[in-house]
């Protein structure tokens, strides 16, 4: 099967105030596949997904979906392209003025003409699946900030998306969740085969979704490379940050 | 020197592009209410929050505005011996003037300032990008609803407004100061014609669409003030902006409006 990017982001360049902070991104998207953006807090990783999303002008360099470039993109097409875009924000983002079910089901409202069964079924459907029954009536506000990111996980999933970006899926979860929140993306990919962007510092796991692994270093992608390969990389650079986030067992120190 | 125009300069960009962004946004906004699809559920809710939970202040207000017209207008008239004119000039003032004008001033400090918290903080935590990343457009969905439910609610506020000032200077005038009551009816049917029901009509259609541009543009645009601030800062000087720039405009167009169809 030939592989084909579907978002491909050449020389981005963006600059807050006196501090650059994407240097030259370049990355490409492959259909279908995982690729997992890791890197240090604050390295502008978000950033590269808002950038996708058309949230953000880059101040140079291009930034591609489906081979249409997002800064100049007219609002008919842009409208098309998030279409296919399942996001959770870093923050879950969730209208905190609604219902954890009204946030569920507002994409169905909104973008289908269901009636208000079938939504209750694939809403109720999908709290299952993210493990957050009972919680139908509460506010975001009520909730841990772990079960909000389940609940972002299901909006952004609602709609059958063939994009996805989850901006730290993990964090706040517990082991036993994210290991649980693992396998439901592994069922859904298999089910759905759409192309995800997953920000995430859960190394080493998430290396076994992921089809490529890309670090985010000081402005630059270092590498966009299959976990095996990027775990056992020579460059200086992304061997530091396997040492340093999975300890020397995985690293060189396991060929000697 | 040099840096004195370049602040200038900087300046005068800044508020012509603030202008240029409000221009647009009233635009999208007014336009997204013509497209479809159509929903009556939030424009009832909203019509709910701006019109029907006002209605007690306009109500309050009206009445006692209509009173101390009527003391003030007695006193006045009386003076020239035409106590008789007492109900046209309480009616006319009412409805060219204070009604449309006091009802949007009203409104944008009960309901106004609330829009633009709501939808500032929804700009602050990410809810308006995460509309726009679902293909949901934050224009039909947030401001068409608020934008309708100005232009419905406004003329009815201010009717109620007018009446019930109407019937406070009754009360002031008829019933306390003795004025006569055929004479307070029959001078306002008189002397009220269209054109002033006209004037009254079109203010508050067009101070509606002001307060609500105003009041959801500063919000929605909070992330873009400058020197506004971050997070809960930010949003408390947009809505201070927000009401202050919306009283400021009704009167500028309140002037505007009267000499134009004068
Ligand atoms: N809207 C903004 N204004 C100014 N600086 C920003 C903005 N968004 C992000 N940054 C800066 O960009 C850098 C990267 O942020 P982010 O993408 O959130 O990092 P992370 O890799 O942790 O997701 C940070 O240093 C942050 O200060
Ligand atoms: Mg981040």
């Amino acid at each position: 099967m030939s592989e084909r990017p579907v978002i491909e982001i050449n020389g981005l360049r963006k600059t807050f105030g006196a501090i650059e902070v994407l240097k030259g991104v370049d990355l490409s998207i492959m259909e279908g596949k995982t690729t997992v953006i890791v890197g240090g807090s604050g390295q502008g990783k978000s950033l590269i997904i808002k950038h996708i999303l058309g949230l953000i002008r880059p101040d140079s360099g291009s930034v591609q979906v489906y081979g249409k470039e997002m800064s100049n993109i007219g609002k008919k097409d842009l409208k098309e392209i998030r279409m296919d875009f399942g996001v959770l924000f870093q923050n879950s983002a969730l209208f905190d003025s609604m219902t954890v079910f009204d946030n569920i089901a507002l994409p169905l409202r909104e973008r289908t003409h269901m009636s208000e069964e079938e939504i209750s079924d694939i809403v109720n459907d999908k709290i299952e699946m993210m493990d957050i029954v009972g919680s139908n009536e509460k506010y975001p506000a009520q909730l841990s900030g772990g079960m909000r990111k389940r609940v972002g996980l299901a909006r952004a999933l609602v709609l059958k998306p063939r994009i996805i970006f989850f901006d730290e899926p993990t964090t706040g979860l517990d082991v036993a969740k994210s290991s649980e929140l693992y396998r439901i993306f592994f069922h859904t990919q298999q089910q759905l085969k759409y192309t995800a962007v997953i920000v995430s510092h859960d190394v080493p796991k998430i290396f076994k979704l992921a089809d490529y692994v890309a670090l985010l270093n000081n402005g630059v992608i270092q590498g966009c490379l299959p976990p095996e390969e990027f775990q056992l990389s020579d460059d200086p650079v992304i061997k530091e940050f396997v040492e340093t986030t999975m300890g020397p067992l995985y690293s060189g120190e396991m060929e000697v | 020197m040099f840096d004195l125009l370049e602040k200038l300069g900087s300046y005068c960009l800044y508020h012509v592009n603030q202008i240029g962004r409000m221009g647009m946004f009233l635009f999208y906004a007014l336009l997204s209410i013509i497209r479809p699809p159509y929903k009556i559920y939030p424009i009832i809710r909203q019509t709910y929050l701006i019109g029907t939970l006002s209605i007690f202040v306009i109500i309050f207000i009206g009445a006692f505005t209509g009173m101390v017209l009527a003391l003030q207008g007695y006193h006045t008239l009386s003076k020239f011996g035409a106590e008789g004119l007492l109900g046209s000039a309480v009616a006319l003032s009412l409805i060219r003037e204070l009604g449309p004008v006091l009802a949007a001033i009203i409104l944008t400090g009960r309901a106004g300032s609330a829009m633009c918290a709501e939808i500032g903080v929804m700009r602050n935590s990410e809810q308006i990008d995460a509309l726009e990343c679902m293909a949901i457009d934050p224009y039909k969905y947030i401001m068409a609803p608020k934008f309708a439910a100005g232009i419905i609610s406004m003329p009815l506020l201010t009717a109620i407004f007018i009446v019930v000032g109407i019937a406070g200077g009754y009360a002031v005038g008829v019933g306390m100061l003795g004025a006569n009551e055929g004479m307070y009816f029959s001078s306002m049917y008189n002397d009220v014609t269209f054109d002033d029901v006209y004037m009254g009509i079109m203010k508050s259609l067009c101070f509606g669409v002001l307060i609500i541009a105003i009041c959801s543009a500063k919000g929605y645009f909070v992330h873009l003030i400058r020197g506004g601030g971050f997070g809960a800062e930010g949003v408390s000087k947009a809505t201070t902006d927000a009401v202050v720039l919306s009283c400021v405009t009704i009167l500028l167009f309140d002037f505007i409006i009267t000499s134009v169809l004068l």
